[in-house]
Order: structure tokens, then sequence, then C-alpha cells
């Protein structure tokens, strides 16, 4: 007989395409910062995988015999120890080149006392400072770093930025109902007289709140759709251009597929967010009605 | 015979105004026909939209169908106007709707399947003989086929009272007198029937229908068989 949306009793034909828009900045820009978050969440999780369980032993002594023989000491009792998976001394010309940028030549001189490392891997249940004990007992002028101390900041850096990532998808998440209430506002007067002839026919509250739901929910499903994909292509170009700068440290702030599955989720989720919040305001607006 | 409505010293006034209605006490019986007379101003909308539950009384008691519809909870009111037809004076056709989806609204609202909606609603746009514009939209029409689709709309889902609010008021005498017998065909199968209207020729037309007449808010009685018209003649 007719097209279901053409027998609809509410003209939502009209006026759709503004809340379509907002969506889609909206989501565009919680996309864009879901994903932000997401990835340094997963930077500070690969920076913990990655540095956890590590130690640096560095002896410092002039006399390089002295030096010798305290690492050689070091190494025998390391992997002697429970607490340690691999012990390795880190060799002196790998030093040198690390040295070299502030060192220049002489950092390839033989006779530069340099402080012996030994680089340690925790076994699973290894305690770092039972290692450390281990160590002072032995060579009581040696210290331990253990290497998640020295990107600590790092990591808080990243972490900082999670955090204010998530508040900021909460704070979009909170413009988008807002956004959505003042819609039902004004589509509730807007429609005022059909509503009331529903009302006079024995509709619902919820039977007229589904009108608006529904709408909304599509709306914001549409743009939402839209900004996503906006949001996802910029996140892939920004993470090619990443990649491409091969910088040891943000090569880790990268995403996970599961990353990319809650970001996709994100339209649906602020979909239900709507739905639910274009149903609360009608029904208490209407619940102040006759 | 059994009270459908029952009016007991029912006071009306919009805001802070004064009364529009005052002391209004009348019952309807189940299954009669009415007619609610009285000059414009008189209080006739006011008092239907009481009956219709579209207005809360300032004072007195309202009972609709054996319950108090005064302090009916919000909740149960779309229970009861899916009950009562309501054929309004500015008829309040949703506009960018068709003929056919306007007539078909009751029925949607109540949940009627899809299926069973074309049907009816075929069957009532012939009988306000408006076939031929079933798929018009209200602007399109004329103010007397917006009546019949209005008075359409009223009586399809057979409530168990209509009210029609001057629903004879555009169309011309013979359109008037088969409305009016629709009216009379769904009073036949059990509806209460209340029409306000000016219109005495249409008045005269149903001679065992009651008469309720209004002035300035008050209901007249002058023969004491319109206070409860259930009396003589039924
Ligand atoms: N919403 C309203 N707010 C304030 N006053 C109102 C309202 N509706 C009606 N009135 C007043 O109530 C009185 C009765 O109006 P009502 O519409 O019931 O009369 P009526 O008998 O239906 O008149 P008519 O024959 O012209 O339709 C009038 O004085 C009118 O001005
Ligand atoms: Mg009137």
């Amino acid at each position: 007989m007719s097209t279901a949306a053409a027998r609809r009793p509410l003209d939502d034909r009209r006026g759709l395409g503004t809340m379509a828009w907002i969506m889609a900045v909206m989501l565009f820009l919680t996309v864009l910062t879901g994903a932000i978050g997401l990835a340094t969440a997963g930077g500070t999780r690969a920076l913990d995988r990655q540095l956890a369980g590590r130690l640096t032993v560095q002896i410092v002594e002039p006399v390089a015999a002295t030096r010798s023989l305290a690492a050689l000491r070091l190494l025998q009792a390391l992997r002697q120890s429970h607490d340690v998976a691999r012990a390795a001394a880190v060799d002196r010309a790998r030093l040198a080149a690390l040295l070299e940028p502030w060192l220049g030549g002489e950092a390839a001189d033989a006779d530069l006392p340099m402080p012996a490392l030994i680089d340690v891997d925790l076994a699973p249940d290894g305690e770092a400072e039972r290692v450390a004990a281990l160590v002072r007992s032995i060579a009581p002028a040696a210290r331990v770093d253990a290497h998640a101390q020295w990107m600590a900041p790092v990591r808080r850096f990243l972490l900082l930025v999670t955090w204010l990532a998530a508040g900021l998808v909460g704070l979009m998440a909170l413009a988008t109902a807002a956004v959505v209430l003042l819609a039902a506002r004004a589509g509730l007067e807007t429609h005022r007289p059909t509503i009331e002839v529903l009302h006079m026919l024995g509709s619902t509250d919820v039977q007229v709140a589904r009108l608006f739901q529904r709408r909304i929910a599509l709306d914001t499903l549409g743009g939402g759709a839209v900004g996503t994909l906006a949001a996802l292509a910029t996140v892939l170009v920004l993470g090619q251009r990443l990649a491409g700068l091969d910088s040891g440290l943000l090569d880790r702030v990268t995403l996970a597929p599961g990353d990319w599955a809650v970001l996709v989720l994100l339209p649906l989720a602020f979909a239900a967010l709507a739905f639910f919040a274009a149903r609360v305001a009608v029904l208490r607006a209407l619940s102040r009605t006759l | 015979m059994a009270n459908i409505v029952q009016f007991e010293n029912v006071g009306l006034r919009y805001d802070t105004g004064a009364e529009v209605l005052s002391d209004i006490s009348f019952t309807l019986g189940t299954g009669a026909f009415y007619f609610l007379t009285g000059s414009s101003g008189a209080g006739k909308t006011s008092l239907l939209k009481l009956l219709y539950l579209a207005q809360r009384p300032s004072r007195g008691m309202i009972r609709l169908f054996g319950e108090d519809a005064v302090t009916l909870p919000r909740k149960r009111l779309p229970g009861f106007r899916r009950r009562i037809g309501v054929v309004f004076q500015d008829f309040r056709l949703v506009p960018h709707l068709s003929a056919f989806d306007n007539i078909a609204l009751p029925l949607r609202v109540a949940g009627v399947p899809e299926a069973e909606i074309a049907e009816p609603v075929g069957e009532m746009l012939a009988w306000v003989g408006l076939q031929e514009r079933t798929h018009a939209r209200p602007p399109t029409l004329s103010g007397g086929e917006q009546q019949r689709v209005a008075i359409a709309r009223a009586v399809i889902g057979r409530p168990e009272i209509l009210v029609a609010d001057e629903p004879t008021g555009n169309v011309d005498p013979d359109m008037a007198e088969r409305l009016l017998h629709l009216f009379e065909s769904l009073n036949r199968l059990g509806t209460t029937v209340v029409v306000a209207t000016h219109d005495f020729q249409l008045i005269s037309r149903i001679p065992r229908a009651h008469m309720m007449r209004l002035d300035k808010g008050r209901l007249l009685d002058p023969t004491g068989s319109l206070r409860h018209p259930a009396g003589p003649g039924l």
C-alpha cells in the first residue's frame, strides 16, 4: 500500500542530515582520539614486555685488570643464580660504538677506561632485588640498573596520553548525548501537534519515543560511519608516516587487530548511546504532558 | 442500563482564568446516542475534551468505563483513549500522511498487523466517499474531505465511545446525512455516541437521541430528561 517511510507519523525526512553531519564530526574526532589512546596503550604494553626483567650490571673500576676479573666473577655468579635466565657481557666494541657519538674517535682507544657491562635477563620468577644483592656481595662497587627505570619517563608519557585520550572519548560521548538531548527536545517541539494527536489516538510514550530513537540512532550510525571511515583512513596514513620515521621509540606505538575492532565498534556504541539518550529525553519530556 | 460515563459537579478552568465549565453533572448510558448543543463559546469542546481525556477537570468527579478518570495514572491513559474515538473540531489530521495512512493510524497505534489494515481502511474510505483520494495528503483535501477523513479515523477502531465535535460543519446536507448514518450504524453496534452540533436539522434525524444543552459553561436541564437522559425513551 505504502512504504514504511511514507506511513511513519513523524515527518522525519525533514532535517535529516544536520544530525548525521554532527555525528560524522563527533565520530571522526572520537575514533581518531581512540586510535591515539589505543596505540599509546599498546606502546606501553610493548615497552613493559620488552623491559620487564632486564637489568644491566655496570662495573666502574679504573684498573682494567681488576675490572675484567670482577666482571668474570660476576658473570659466573649470575649464571648460577636461579633468578637469572641469561647473563652476557656487553663486548667492548659494541660499547665503544654506543659511546662514539659522545666521545668521538677516542671511544675506540683501548686504554680508555670504560665500565664493564653485563646484560641480565631475569628468570620468569626472578627477583631484581636478589640479583642486586648478589651483585653487591661480589662487587660492592657495581651498579645494577633496571631498564624499566630508564624508560620510566617515556612510559609515564605514553600512559598520560592514553588517559587523556580515554578522557576525551568520554567527553565526546557526553557531548554526543547532549546533542541528542537537544535534538530530541527540538524534535518534540517541531512535531508537537502530531504527537498530541498520537497521544489522543492512544499512543503510549514508548511508542512516540520509538519514532525519535529510530531516527536519531540511524543518523548517528550513518553519519558515524562516514566519520569513522575518515578517521580510520587518517590513522592509516599517520601509521605509515610513523613507520617511515624508523624511530626506535615510536615503533612500538601501533594498533593491534583488536584495537581496530574497538575503533570500528565505536560508531555502534555511539548509536546505542544516542538511541538511549533520545529515549530518555523523549520519555522525560512526555511525562510532563497529559 | 449501565452508565459508561458519569460527571459529578465537574468544573474546568484553563490556567488561572474563570471557570468555562461549572457544576456539570450527567451520566451517559452505554450504547445510547447524545447530541450536545449550545452557542459558540458555551463550552462544548471543553466538555468533550474532559470526556476524551485531553484535559483534567479542575474539580469534580468523572467516571469512565466504571473507573475514576480524574486520578487515572498517566500510563493508563493510552488504554482508555484507545476505547474512545474522537472527531476533533479542527480535524487534526497528520499533514504528511495520506488519507489512507491517517485513517490507519489508530489501528497501527493499537498494534494491528499490517496485513489486516488495508481492508478495513479501504472500507472506511468507501463509506466516507474518498476512494479516489486514498493517497491524497490532507493539505490537498477540501475542508469537507478532511472532515470525512477525520471521521473515518475516529470510527475505524470500533470505539466504545465516539466523540464528534461538530463533525458535519464542513459538508453538504447529503454528506452530513450520510455521515450521521455512519454514526448511527456504529451506535447500533453498541458504541455510545456523543455529537456536538449546532445543526438542528441533523438532530431531528435521530429521534431516539438524547439532548444535552450547554449555556455559558452550565448544563441546562429544562425537562429533567436531559440530566439523566437514559430515563425516558430507552
Ligand atoms: N485552551 C484554552 N485556554 C483558555 N481558554 C479556553 C481554551 N479553550 C477554550 N477556552 C475558552 O473556553 C470557553 C469555551 O470554549 P469551547 O471551545 O469549549 O466552546 P465551544 O462551545 O466548543 O464553542 P464553539 O461552538 O465555537 O466551538 C470559551 O470562552 C473559550 O474562550
Ligand atoms: Mg467547540
